[in-house]
């Protein structure tokens, strides 16, 4: 105890609270150890490819198709599941029904599951012989092994997203604004689009921006409905690198890897600007 | 009928819409695959069930996922502790720097983490040559890579912010009043932490260690690259897998069965989850 006081009064005054340089020690040392010199090591080797190489290997048509399929298909299940996961939300906080709890309870299953779970699961329900496949087929829509099978499982696992960013937001909003919006002579239908959805659009943004990141580097619950058929452009990046790891080809694997990075990167400065912006706009109220 | 009524009529029929829309999505995009894995695991009968998951392979994947599970729980609870003391406790120069580098992991796709473990304490990983070292100097056999160690590693990789982003938000909405008044009284270091700020954030370290031992216990792509030994270094998301891709019905049956434990895990964690959300609303 002693020591802590002398501490103390050592420390410019300004940190009562002991275990500053203790805990800013371990917190530096464990990031570096596990995440940053690891992910230091695929720019380390990155570095050693040269600039035409680099683009060569990644403009090659398998691995350009593999980026069109994962981003378009990325893109496609995040915007379903913004509609989607709005209606959702909107349900669940505004609504009172038999089994909502149940309902409410499941939603967060695409997290807790198992990706490679999630993928046998998926593709056997829409093959051509399972549960939906059945259905499906017999109207003439074929599933697994295609790119809508793709947009399926990343639906699958975005789920959560947005609605789990909506509720919250939804919830603290009682039925003020839309009582004003009423009292003031709008529609139903105007004081959701002039009124309500523009106070939800920063949560809306950052689901989407989750569940298009997620879907992107999505691996396990993608590989087994997609079919990773080249000629079909149904292989996704994640599936590239791992092939590109299996041949040893650590120069294209560390390229594609570097690209996806840069990628992820990016959708979540976005998704922390948008955040950003949403507390600022918190705090002035 | 007076614009009232119709109103009236027209909010009903919007609520029946919207609540039809949400039970089918969730129904078709969730209980059905729930209950088709369960399904699926039992169709050879509850005999096989039981056979098909205590095989030699299964049992060894399991030790392996409980092993890797363990503990990537135990560091990344006490990272994600001294993460959260650090940083709702103390101002300093490049705090939100930090913040963002500990929730890299989030980001990145599973595959990539494999990529970069591989990339360094691989045979071209630059960290390779030390481990060689050690090992000649030592007479050890220690390997990283398509081992253990690897799988552990980077089993702790993706789980490595569960924990620290489910304390720290609670220990910001807290503040720092409490401790701070507790150590200008005299109090050591450990027993502000015990009394003050371990029960403050008790529910959301429950919470995230159910988190980060789903995410742990699921843990495919980063494993996948690191571990290519069945009955092992399998896990056993990577157990599933073999079977599934040998094919056969049989297998495929018990890919599902091995799988149906994995949907239990997970249920119980939803479970767990929703228990303690709801404790947590009643006491605010």
């Amino acid at each position: 105890m002693d020591d802590t006081v002398k501490n103390m009064a050592k420390s410019k005054n300004t940190r009562v609270i002991p275990g500053y340089h203790l805990t800013l020690g371990i917190v530096v040392t464990m990031l570096s150890v596990i995440v940053l010199i690891p992910l230091a090591s695929v720019f380390m080797y990155s570095i050693r490819i040269s600039p035409r190489e680099f683009l060569e290997l990644i403009t090659k048509e398998n691995v350009r198709n593999a980026f069109v399929t994962s981003i378009g298909s990325s893109f496609l299940a995040a915007v379903f599941n913004t509609v989607f996961g709005l209606i959702v939300a909107w349900t669940l906080v505004k609504y009172e029904f038999p089994g909502k709890w149940l309902l409410d309870g499941l939603i967060e299953l695409p997290f807790a599951l198992p990706t490679a779970v999630a993928g046998i699961t998926l593709s056997k329900l829409y093959s051509d012989s399972g549960f939906f496949g059945k259905a499906l087929a017999k109207a003439g829509i074929h599933v697994a092994y295609t790119q809508t099978g793709i947009v399926i499982a990343l639906i699958f696992v975005g789920l959560p997203f947005v609605i789990r960013a909506v509720q919250p937001v939804l919830e603290k909003m009682d039925g003020q604004y839309e009582e004003a919006a009423f009292m003031l002579g709008a529609s139903p239908k105007k004081t959701f689009f002039k009124v309500i959805l523009p106070e939800l659009r920063p949560a809306l943004l950052t689901g989407f921006g989750l569940a298009f990141a997620r879907g992107i580097g999505e691996y396990g619950s993608v590989i087994y409905i997609s079919g990773n058929s080249a000629k079909n452009h149904t292989q996704v990046v994640s599936y590239v690198i791992m092939q590109k790891l299996s041949y040893i080809d650590y120069a294209s694997a560390t390229a594609i890897a570097l690209v996806m990075l840069v990628i992820s990167f990016v959708l979540l400065l976005f998704v922390n600007i948008v955040q950003m912006k949403q507390s600022q706009r918190t705090n002035l109220l | 009928m007076s614009e009232q009524q119709k109103m009236e009529k027209s909010k009903k029929r919007t609520k029946i819409c919207l609540i039809t829309i949400t039970v089918a999505f969730l129904v078709l995009m969730l209980v059905v695959p729930l209950v088709s894995v369960l399904a699926s695991s039992l169709r050879e009968g509850f005999g096989f069930y039981i056979q098909a998951i205590t095989t030699e392979y299964v049992r060894s994947a399991l030790k392996v996922t409980i092993l890797a599970t363990v503990i990537a729980v135990l560091i990344n609870t006490f990272f994600g502790i001294c993460a959260a003391w650090l940083l709702t406790r103390f101002s300093f120069k490049g705090k939100q720097v930090l913040a963002t580098l500990i929730d890299i992991p989030f980001s990145i796709s599973p595959v990539i983490v494999g990529l970069a473990y591989l990339m360094t304490f691989g045979r071209l990983g630059w960290f390779y040559p030390v481990i060689r070292a050690f090992n000649q100097f030592f007479g050890t056999n220690i390997r990283i890579t398509f081992a253990i160690p690897g799988v552990v590693l980077a089993t702790v990789f993706v789980t490595f912010p569960y924990v620290s982003r489910e304390i720290i938000p609670v220990l910001n909405a807290e503040g720092k009043d409490e401790e701070e008044a507790a150590a200008l009284m005299g109090a050591g270091g450990f027993t502000i932490f015990r009394k003050i700020t371990l029960p403050q954030m008790k529910w959301s370290l429950i919470y995230g260690i159910i988190l980060c031992t789903a995410r742990a216990l699921g843990e495919f792509g980063a494993v996948n690259a690191l571990s290519k030994t069945r009955g092992e270094t399998f896990t056993l998301p990577l157990e599933i897998d073999a079977l599934y891709m040998s094919g056969t019905e049989t297998s495929i049956t018990a890919a599902f069965a091995v799988s149906s434990i994995l949907v239990i895990i997970a249920l119980i964690i939803l479970f767990a989850r929703n228990f303690i959300e709801h404790r947590y609303k009643n006491k605010n």
